[in-house]
């Protein structure tokens, strides 16, 4: 019989991808890595050869039990599934996946001589790709292959954009409730922080050089804000908000947001002795902490929305943060807070303070830089 | 000789998607598990245990397909379909049956699988 087939193994992936521009998860070139559960050896080594043909790294596994335990032990682009297998079948393959939140995004293609179509049904409704009849035709395999990592790398991409433009925590908020527009009442404390004299400094400088200042100014205050737990909800000019307590609780937030800010604080110092070896004028912040009940959720459209915080402490705290010019001190806290903060941090009490939407006066506290016990 | 055991359509377009020499490792893998699934549906037949007599039969249908061996898997096919028989002797017959069918594909593909 004539010589048929090369044996070098087809270089080329499914389809050309290329490294997003932003720097996105690890690209799957040169192939794939897949794995492929088949309690049949003849069945295992064809689906492996047919892989290599197609430029895929394809590793085996004879159950589903092995195959669960290497999918939580490495990363696999893929996993091809045979149904009819002892110890755990594929159907209870499937339903693990859909349970674990780490592999419930794993595409899965079916590949079984199981007959029926309630069987492709259940495969289907318990979260497989594909499901294709063996013998498994590789053309058929190469183009439900090529299908199914394109969708993965979307995939991919559109959590890794989740986390550059949310925060952690609200990315794996989503990831595990869902995006749904409302709210629900969280106990946290919230931050607000602004510059000081800003306008004036903005008129004085180049327009480049308060970007750079910007840019600066908010990569040291995500850093001491998220090091203590928190997270930046919203960036306005030179102002920003954060959230301790939600979306995930935070053991004693208060304390956590102190923290924040007094580290806020310290890194502002670090960057004015820098700005004054350059000749450039120091900068000074003023932050307000309050602490309570608040409403807390996806605001917004169902296209495009934020996370925000909302209520009495939101208010108080925009307020607090605005009495640190009054003051003249760079943190100021609410009662709620301060009484929760115990003995850690040295307060000086400043009396009660009328602030406008508020009945009654508020008792305000300072909370002095350096002296964090 | 009665009519081939393998399906030399099938068998070529599997040389060709797979290549010569890899088809020749696949038919030696089958020849030495075949036998051992035979076994199985004898034993699963003894013990009256359906699962493990579904799955060899349907393991068996499965390899046959991949070959070309159409009788042998249709004949395990009807196993795998029908499940134990509630009377031994009929499974056991068609067991025979399928074994005799396993050793005529066997023979071809031995025949076969250097091109």
């Amino acid at each position: 019989m004539a010589e048929l087939t090369p044996k070098t193994p087809a270089a080329s992936p499914p389809r050309g991808r290329s490294e997003p521009a932003w720097g996105g998860p690890a690209p799957t070139q040169p192939g794939a890595r897949l794995l492929v559960v088949d309690d049949n050896k003849v069945n295992r080594l064809l689906l492996a050869r047919s892989l290599e043909l197609q430029g895929h790294r394809a590793t085996l596994a004879e159950n589903g039990r092995v195959a669960l335990e290497m999918l939580r032990r490495d990363a696999y682009d893929l996993l091809l599934l045979d149904i009819e297998m002892p110890e755990m079948d594929g159907f209870q393959v499937l339903e693990q996946l859909k349970a674990d939140r780490q592999l419930r995004d794993l595409p899965v293609i079916v590949t079984s001589s199981l007959e029926g179509v309630a069987n492709v049904v259940r495969c289907i409704e318990l979260g497989a790709e594909d499901y294709l009849p063996k013998p498994v035709n590789p053309v058929l395999l190469k183009a439900r292959i090529g299908a199914s990592l394109e969708k993965k790398r979307l995939r991919d991409q559109q959590k890794e954009m989740v986390r550059r433009f949310a925060t952690s925590e609200v990315a794996q908020d989503l990831q595990q409730s869902g995006f749904t527009l409302g709210g629900r009442r969280v106990q946290g404390s919230v931050m607000f922080s602004d510059i000081r004299g800003f306008t004036a400094l903005v008129e004085s400088q180049p327009p480049e050089e308060t970007i750079e200042l910007l840019n600066t100014y908010y990569t040291l205050m995500f850093d001491a804000i998220s090091g203590h737990g928190g997270v930046v909800n919203q960036m306005i000019g030179d102002g920003l908000m954060a959230i301790f307590g939600a979306p995930l609780a935070l053991a004693d937030h208060c304390a956590a947001a102190v923290r924040a800010a007094l580290e806020m604080i310290e890194m502002i110092e670090l960057l004015n002795a820098e700005r004054s070896a350059e000749g450039k004028p120091a900068i000074a912040i003023g932050i307000g902490i309050a602490t309570g009940e608040m409403v807390a959720g996806y605001t917004g459209t169902q296209t495009r929305a934020t996370y925000t915080c909302i209520g009495d402490t939101v208010n108080l705290a925009a307020r607090l943060e605005a009495h640190t010019k009054v003051a003249q001190r760079a943190i100021l806290i609410d009662d709620a807070t301060r009484s929760a903060l115990g003995e850690r941090f040295a307060v000086d009490a400043l009396g009660a303070v009328p602030f406008k939407g508020k009945a009654a006066p508020v008792e305000v506290f300072a909370v002095a830089p350096g002296r964090a016990g | 000789m009665d009519a081939p055991a393998i399906d030399r359509a099938t068998f070529t377009e599997l040389q060709e998607a797979a290549g010569i020499e890899f088809v020749a490792e696949l038919v030696d893998t089958f020849l030495e598990d075949a036998p051992a699934l035979i076994g199985e549906l004898r034993s699963a037949r003894a013990a009256a245990d359906a699962d493990r007599f579904r799955r060899a039969a349907h393991s068996l249908k499965s390899n046959s397909h991949t070959f070309g061996a159409s009788a042998l898997g249709a004949l395990a096919r009807e196993l795998e379909l029908k499940g134990l028989d509630a009377e031994p002797a009929r499974d056991v017959a068609a067991i025979d049956a399928l074994d005799a069918a396993y050793t005529q594909a066997a023979a071809e593909l031995k025949a076969l699988r250097h091109g």
